[in-house]
């Protein structure tokens, strides 16, 4: 086993080495622009291109001329969210997502508010699932758009994709979804689940960083409006020269995801159960945040209570981690979504995300277990909180002198 | 982010982690900060007839900064009287440990519970109540 | 099989290759991280930013790391607009890259006055024409440095000066010009500055806007924060190294590539002139960049000369890359006043770091051959 091991698989996985295989050529001998239509060079990329397209298409069972590519999923939820809105105001200006969404959906929203729409953030419940019933009551004839998660980044909740999508069809609303972290990871299927836009990141199914694409249903057609302008690739929906080796990269990533789906899922899955029992019967005070059965195989989060997640993280330093979202863990803020969840500040501080992938084996989970129970046993022994719970304390009675 | 080395080391070999008994008359006990926002720290020291700090002992909750600087304040404070206690400024802590911006408030919890526990002594010292 | 079409994109070199790979190997964190696979991401990025920062002169705070030049060219321009907060004025000019002409499309949309200013036959503009139309609520000018299709160099001192001294931000698309001209930053007065990898050598899906950092630009990309808040998403760190490397290689070989370049344009140019009766070179009378000749043959068809060229293994383009195929004549030659039958037999040749004297040889011969025959059978001199 070597060290560092790397446990967080959410934030960010390695590309496969068969994708990078793959990729290599098209870095090298094979580096035509797509877009040159008059000689071969350009003619075997956009060949690659197409190839690629069909391998993303098949991975949610949808049409390759309904994707398009983008450089990740930031901007394919940019794209869904502010594209559909715009093009659309004059039919309405409602749209309804949830608290937990990614900051790119969750901005996205914010600024359309700047723009004069209306937007409805649905809270979760407590093991981080939509009520669906309140999802399908919160629509009114002036909503658009109904943009929900996959698989959430952080806790790896997984939403009824299938329920959402029935209501949204059945009321005339598009349905976009956020699947960074749930393509590759869990079936989908367009049709079967009524999606109209789905956002997809290379990077989190171990193809390259910069790197995404955006499914755009054809049939019903939905329009949108481009974010980005010149050239008019992507039919019209996203400008730019394509990169053929990260789109192959891309593609090849799907088409490995959709071979190896459920022997690794099932995989993962037995690792996550290993560690998450390895943990809970040496420690006490641990809570695991997230539903455990709607949910990712490969994610774990966990909140240690009277330890703080950050000193913890520092602790276990061989093993990388995330305590919280890997874009707002620089800050000090408890993570959003456990908030969302109803999860007190105060153990909010405590998490931990274990992400688990491709490469994880059942040596590091163990060594992960020893480190961290080690690691929890001593912190505790270093912090006031556990002292005063040992001497039956009630941490709600004290009067804390907040700065 | 990347730690530095005084801070590393403060955290990884921590000193005087532990508890004093916070019902003596010569030992002062500061609890600083409040869970909800991630960080909580108890300083205790004890206080001689000279009226010299001759022990101390901190735990706490926080990030690897907010250790760092309890373990730091307590190796500082030891052999000092109440008064050099007192003079010792978040800025020395910070500066000492370089802690980046976002960690300030580390430094400064630890400032607060020396003036915490102090006043714990004093109180006591007066024939006031017990610690918190 | 003869590649001639390195302003579309150019082949990595192979140290670019070599930077990337460790970032694309094993694990490589996301740069948000706060562990070591983050960190080392981050420091990936960090050596990458003052890479591509040097090779334009610039502290490495003003590099804003995008998708490519095109996203680099919307977000000037939208970020610009977005910044607004009334109507007001831009100028750009007609014979820019579609990803500027669409952008500033979009500022017309939004209710901005947009002027497009008009060029002489040679491509270049008027600083006069620019003075003219700059007015008290103009609050951008963009024009490129160096044209996609032309090569032409667009004299742009006397164009920032003049924007400068009205307090109108400048922006300018460098992606043709970096890599075969120095960037005179003392010289030109531009706000933003826009830059691409794969047209320098580096990875494509990478690209750069250069600002000054209290430039309060309007995102167009947002959630995440990455960028300084200017444009979110997680950053595609090996493209990003690849485009450092890319840069630092230009830094290092520049003047000898410009070098080989210009004597190897000039062979070119001095071959097709002497077999080739009737060739024209378009913006010939004006100062270009070293690898660039766009060339046209009054009565003969762009596309059938590609076509040709392409049955005999050459690469070549019958305009940009983004346009051809689409069958319009170019609007870069139509903007000059080139008649439009000259336009439609227009082809582009621009060579790049690896392009050899006897692929040019190979190319003069065999198309010297192919317009004798297109022209009636005609002798070959």
């Amino acid at each position: 086993m070597k060290l560092p091991i790397y446990m967080d698989y959410q934030a960010t996985t390695p590309v496969d080495p068969r994708v990078l295989e793959v990729m290599i050529p098209w870095f090298t001998e094979k580096f035509g622009n797509p877009a040159s239509r008059s000689h071969p060079f350009g003619w075997e990329a956009e060949q690659a291109v197409e190839r690629a397209r069909t391998q993303i298409a098949q991975l949610i069972k949808a049409d390759p001329r309904e994707i398009i590519f983008t450089s990740g999923a930031t901007e394919s939820n940019n794209i869904a969210i502010l594209g559909i809105a715009r093009f659309h105001k004059a039919r309405g200006n409602h749209i309804i997502t949830t608290v937990i969404e990614h900051k790119a959906v969750l901005d996205a929203c914010r600024h359309l508010e700047s723009e004069g729409f209306s937007v409805t953030y649905l809270p979760v419940a407590a093991n981080g699932l939509l009520d669906t019933q309140l999802l399908a009551d919160s629509i009114t004839d002036q909503t658009i758009l109904v943009s929900v998660m996959a698989a959430n980044n952080e806790i790896g909740v997984v939403q009824p994709l299938a329920e959402i999508g029935a209501i949204c069809r059945k009321r005339g609303v598009h349905f976009h979804t956020d699947a960074a972290q749930g393509a590759g990871k869990i079936e989908m299927d367009v049709e079967a689940m009524n999606l109209d836009l789905v956002s997809i990141s290379g990077h989190k199914i171990y193809g390259p960083k910069g790197i995404g694409a955006l499914y755009v249903r054809r049939r019903p057609r939905v329009r949108l409006q481009a974010i980005m302008f010149g050239g008019g690739h992507e039919r019209g929906m996203r400008s730019g020269t394509l990169p053929t080796p990260l789109i192959v990269g891309l593609g090849e990533a799907c088409a490995l995801c959709r071979q190896e789906m459920p022997a690794e899922t099932q995989r993962i899955l037995n690792l996550r159960k290993r560690m998450e029992q390895g943990i809970m019967k040496q420690l006490t005070h641990v809570t695991i945040n997230g539903d455990t059965e709607h949910r990712l195989a490969g994610n774990l989060n966990i909140s240690f209570a009277y330890v703080e997640g950050e000193s913890l993280m520092m602790a276990i330093k061989d093993i990388a981690v995330s305590s919280g979202s890997a874009c707002t863990s620089a800050s000090l803020e408890p993570s959003y979504v456990l908030r969302a969840l109803g999860v007190n500040e105060e153990l909010a501080h405590t998490s931990i995300r274990f992400g688990l992938g491709r490469f994880t084996t059942e040596d590091e989970i163990d060594y992960a277990i020893k480190v961290v129970v080690r690691a929890v046993n001593n912190l505790r022994e270093m912090s006031p909180l556990w002292e005063m719970v040992q001497e039956g304390i009630d941490l709600n009675s004290v009067r804390w002198a907040e700065h | 982010m990347a730690y530095n080395d005084k801070v590393l080391e403060h955290y990884e070999k921590p000193r005087n982690v532990g508890s004093l008994d916070k019902n003596d008359t010569h030992v002062g006990t500061g609890m600083v900060g409040a869970p909800a926002c991630g960080d909580v720290m108890k300083l205790q020291i004890r206080v001689n007839d000279d009226g010299v700090i001759d022990d101390a002992k901190f735990k706490t909750f926080g990030c690897g900064s907010a250790i760092a600087s309890s373990s730091l304040v307590t190796e500082w404070i030891k052999g000092k009287t109440i008064d050099q206690a007192l003079a010792i400024k978040n800025k020395d802590i910070a500066e000492e440990l370089a802690l980046p911006p976002v960690k300030i408030h580390c430094s400064v919890l630890a400032e607060d519970a020396i003036r915490s526990a102090v006043e714990d002594y004093r109180k006591k010292q007066k024939g006031g109540s017990h610690a918190p | 099989m003869i590649y001639l079409d390195h302003n579309a994109t150019t082949p990595m070199h192979p140290e670019v290759l070599t930077a990337m790979l460790p970032y694309m190997r094993g694990p490589c964190g996301n740069p948000a991280s706060v562990h070591h696979a983050g960190r080392a991401a981050r420091q990936g990025m960090d050596q990458a930013r003052r890479q591509v920062a040097s090779l334009i002169g610039v502290h490495d705070s003003l590099v804003c790391f995008t998708s490519g030049a095109t996203e680099a060219n919307n977000l000037a321009i939208s970020g610009v607009g977005g910044m607004q907060k009334q109507p007001g004025h831009a100028i750009t000019s007609r014979t820019e890259h579609p990803s500027v002409l669409e952008a500033f499309g979009v500022l017309q949309q939004q209710g901005h006055r947009v002027t497009f200013l008009d060029c002489d036959p040679q491509g270049l503009i008027a600083p006069e024409s620019l003075q003219r139309h700059l007015t008290p609520d103009t609050f951008l000018v963009s024009i490129m440095h160096a044209n996609n299709e032309t090569g032409l160099i667009q004299p742009l001192a006397p164009l920032a000066a003049l924007c400068r001294e009205q307090g109108v931000l400048f922006h300018t698309d460098i992606v043709q010009s970096i890599g075969r001209l120095p960037w005179d930053k003392e010289a030109i007065a531009a706000d933003l500055i826009t830059l691409s990898s794969h047209k320098l050598g580096g990875p494509m899906g990478v690209g750069a806007l250069v600002m000054d950092r209290s430039l309060a630009l309007t995102p167009m990309i947002i959630g995440g924060g990455q960028e300084r808040g200017r444009r979110a998403g997680t950053p595609n760190v090996a493209g990003i190294v690849g485009f450092g490397a890319a840069a630092d290689w230009l830094n290092k070989h520049r003047q000898e590539t410009v070098a080989s370049m210009t004597r190897l344009r000039a062979f070119l140019e001095t071959g097709l002139s002497e077999k080739i009766p009737g060739l024209v070179i378009f913006s010939h009378n004006a100062p270009r960049i070293a690898n660039t000749t766009l060339l046209g043959i009054d009565g003969l068809h762009g596309e059938t000369l590609v076509m040709n060229l392409d049955l005999a293994g050459i690469a070549v383009s019958s305009g940009s890359a983004c346009a051809s195929g689409k069958g319009e004549g170019s609007h870069v030659l139509a903007a000059m006043g080139v008649p439009k039958s000259l336009a439609l037999s227009a082809i582009r040749l621009s060579i790049g770091w690896n392009t050899q004297v006897q692929q040019l040889e190979r190319f003069i011969h065999q198309f010297a051959h192919i317009v004798a025959r297109l022209q009636g059978g005609a002798t070959v001199r």
